[in-house]
């Protein structure tokens, strides 16, 4: 099987002052194709931080990060903001949707980036909403909307310039259980349908669910239990 | 799709205006009233300007006039006892600037009544200035019908008249003037021609020539041959004052040299100056330079236009502040728009394109409204305070662009500091 994500003896190191901060302390793991990856792991153990530097959204201190084949420790900001338009999709605990654009605008904001034409994004956008069960709620603003409905927007718009590889930060912590479990079964689909899917998460629902779970302990890889 | 890509890029502008109305409106104001108020002051400026130098230029600009001034110590003799005084410009002096003066064109002398006019049972007030033929030669003076002086009338101290406009519709009314006769102080006038009424029928620049011209309100104006004048009327014009009366003796109340180039003008000035300070005792006469007004006035134009582009910068200057300092608050405030917007793939340049778009926006925007209450404005201080103004299409281009570069001037740097909102730091931020 290809490997999408690999990773070699990642580190990422904060300085503060003139003291120094190693959050990673070299990780190695590589996800391949259609695999559903859960993180696991006490608060402060990095995954937020591993999660951010899988996402491109920062460069490791040091270490090997292939994505795609792509070498993202050589790019610069323009590339990475490219590679995150184009490869992939973000899910965050609190949503992050843009209060003043409804859920169609919501959805197309990475394809405005990708310069996909309006007509284009606006039938695609159209689309995953109906796919994520929102078909009646496209012009509604996420105020409008409860938190498994904004999840929803968020995992249509992560779905958006159709990814490698879909990343979540806590996606189900601010939901109650059903909700919860309505986010959960949607990525079940998404995973069954052939999508790349890693979870930052404590919930241990999300570890049934996944084919495979890393336990990270202070800044490394503990232990990876295969389900 | 560069333009696609443009036009949608204006609509989120819009669009992010529009969510925030109030504060886009409030942040507008400034360059709206700073746009507005260069153009507007700008117009009153150029009204102001050009009225000045129309004026002028209808005294004309190779003109030298001489006028007669009551001289100041005479004002306070006539207090009570002086029965008579005599001041002013004389057919002496006139007869010395016809020998001595070269360069010239012509020299017109005009003596200055008030009288009434009576056409059959109608009278009316009018002016009646004695002059010479060539008279037209240094007023804008046209004639409408018939002719105006001629030098047989001059010799012959022929009863003729021109009339003006106003004066034909005040007596005449239906009748045709030409051939008819008006009597003055006893005396009768052919009226020979007809030339139009001189503006608003004001006497602008004879408003305050001595010679006991009472000022009041004429109903126009009657030219007849200077000679006539001085054999009809004689040279004492009898006032009748608070302090009683009064008479005085004032031959002519001004005499107008038009010189052959305008670089006759100062030398010619110079030397009207020293006869006249050699045969008058009393400083009972002014000497205006209409060449020298219209430099001045173009000097002040010059200076007025520094202050109001100093003005116009520096109010532009704080709505640029203003404007920069409500989208720093902006950029703060949308720090967790900027880091979904970076996540989702937005390159720097991209924020940055947003926030200067907006900025551009607003100024325009402003700038627009700025050009319209610009041009609305100054035609309320026209209406309502019979101020003239000039809106200039320089001027409303000026403001304007001066607007939209107040947009890019102070909208990089909060765009810039967008553009380097970490993504991760953005997106933890609440
Ligand atoms: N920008 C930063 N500067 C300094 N230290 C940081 C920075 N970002 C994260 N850290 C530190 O790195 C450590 C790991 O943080 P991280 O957010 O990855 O934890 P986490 O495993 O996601 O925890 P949680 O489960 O509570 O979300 C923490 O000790 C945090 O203080
Ligand atoms: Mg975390």
């Amino acid at each position: 099987m290809q490997n999408i994500v690999e990773i070699q003896n990642l580190t990422k190191s904060y300085v503060i002052g003139t003291s120094q901060l190693d959050v990673l302390k070299g990780i190695d793991f590589s996800v391949s194709r259609g695999e559903y990856v859960a993180i696991m792991g006490p608060s402060g153990s990095g995954k937020s931080t591993l999660l951010n530097m899988l996402g491109c959204l920062d460069k490791p201190t040091s270490g090997v990060y292939k994505l795609g084949g792509s070498d993202v420790m050589s790019m610069n900001d323009d590339e990475l903001s490219e590679i995150r338009g184009k490869e992939i999709g973000f899910i965050f605990q609190s949503y992050n949707l843009i209060q003043q654009l409804n859920v169609i605008e919501n959805i197309e904001i990475p394809m405005f980036y990708q310069g996909i034409s309006e007509h284009e994004s606006k039938v695609r956008a159209t689309d995953l909403a109906v796919m994520v069960g929102l078909a009646d709620r496209v012009h509604h603003r996420p105020f409008e909307l409860s938190g498994g409905q904004q999840q929803r927007v968020a995992i249509a718009r992560a779905l958006a310039n159709n990814p490698l590889v879909v990343l979540a930060d806590e996606p189900t912590g601010n939901l109650d259980t059903k909700n919860g479990v309505d986010i959960l079964s949607v990525f079940d689909q998404l995973n069954k349908s052939g999508r790349t899917l890693i979870v930052v998460t404590h919930d241990s629902r999300v570890a049934q669910r996944a084919g495979r779970v890393i336990h990270l302990l202070d800044g490394q890889i503990d232990r990876q239990v295969y389900n | 799709m560069q333009v696609f890509r443009a036009k949608r890029i204006i609509k989120l502008g819009l669009k992010s205006l529009w969510m925030h109305r109030l504060r886009s409106v409030l942040t507008t104001m400034g360059i709206v009233f700073g746009v507005c108020s260069v153009i507007g002051m700008l117009a009153i400026g150029e009204g102001a300007s050009r009225e000045a130098q129309a004026t002028i230029a209808r005294l004309g600009s190779t003109n030298i006039i001489i006028k007669t001034v009551k001289p100041p110590d005479d004002m306070k003799a006539s207090g009570n006892n002086t029965i008579m005084s005599e001041y002013g410009l004389t057919y002496a002096d006139a007869e010395r600037f016809y020998e001595s003066l070269t360069n010239t064109e012509v020299i017109v002398p005009i003596r200055r009544l008030n009288q009434d006019a009576w056409y059959r049972n109608r009278k009316a007030a009018v002016e009646v200035i004695g002059t010479v033929p060539w008279y037209t030669s240094i007023s804008s003076l046209n004639v409408k019908y018939g002719r105006f002086l001629a030098s047989n009338d001059l010799s012959y101290q022929q009863g003729i008249c021109a009339i003006d406009e106003r004066l034909m519709d005040a007596i005449f009314k239906m009748d045709n003037p030409l051939g008819q006769t008006i009597k003055l102080a006893g005396d009768y006038y052919t009226v020979v021609g007809i030339v139009d009424s001189r503006q608003g029928g004001k006497t602008d620049n004879e408003a305050r020539t001595g010679g006991g011209d009472a000022g009041g309100a004429s109903s126009g104006t009657v030219y007849i041959p200077l000679t006539a004048v001085k054999s009809r009327f004689g040279e004492l014009n009898v006032s009748f004052g608070t302090s009683g009366g009064k008479v005085e003796k004032v031959e002519l109340q001004e005499i107008t040299v038009k010189v052959k180039s305008m670089e006759d003008v100062l030398p010619t000035r110079d030397m009207i100056a020293a006869q006249m300070e050699q045969f008058h005792k009393k400083k009972d006469y002014d000497i205006q330079v209409p060449l020298e007004q219209l430099r001045e006035a173009q000097r002040t134009k010059r200076i007025y236009s520094i202050v109001l582009g100093s003005i116009a910068a520096i109010s532009l200057l704080v709505g640029g502040i203003g404007i920069m300092n409500i989208m720093l608050a902006t950029v703060s405030e949308r720090t967790r728009e900027i880091g979904i917007r970076r996540a989702l793939g937005a390159k720097r340049k991209d924020i940055i394109t947003q926030f200067i778009t907006e900025t551009i926006l607003l100024t325009s925007i402003g700038g627009i409204l700025g050009v319209v209450l610009g041009v609305i404005i100054p035609k309320l201080v026209t209406y309502f305070f019979s101020m003239p103004t000039v809106v200039t299409g320089l001027s409303l281009t000026v403001a304007f662009g001066v607007s939209a570069v107040v947009g890019i001037v102070f909208g990089s740097y909060p765009a810039w500091r967008a553009a380097n909102v970490h993504p991760i730091e953005s997106l933890r931020h609440e």
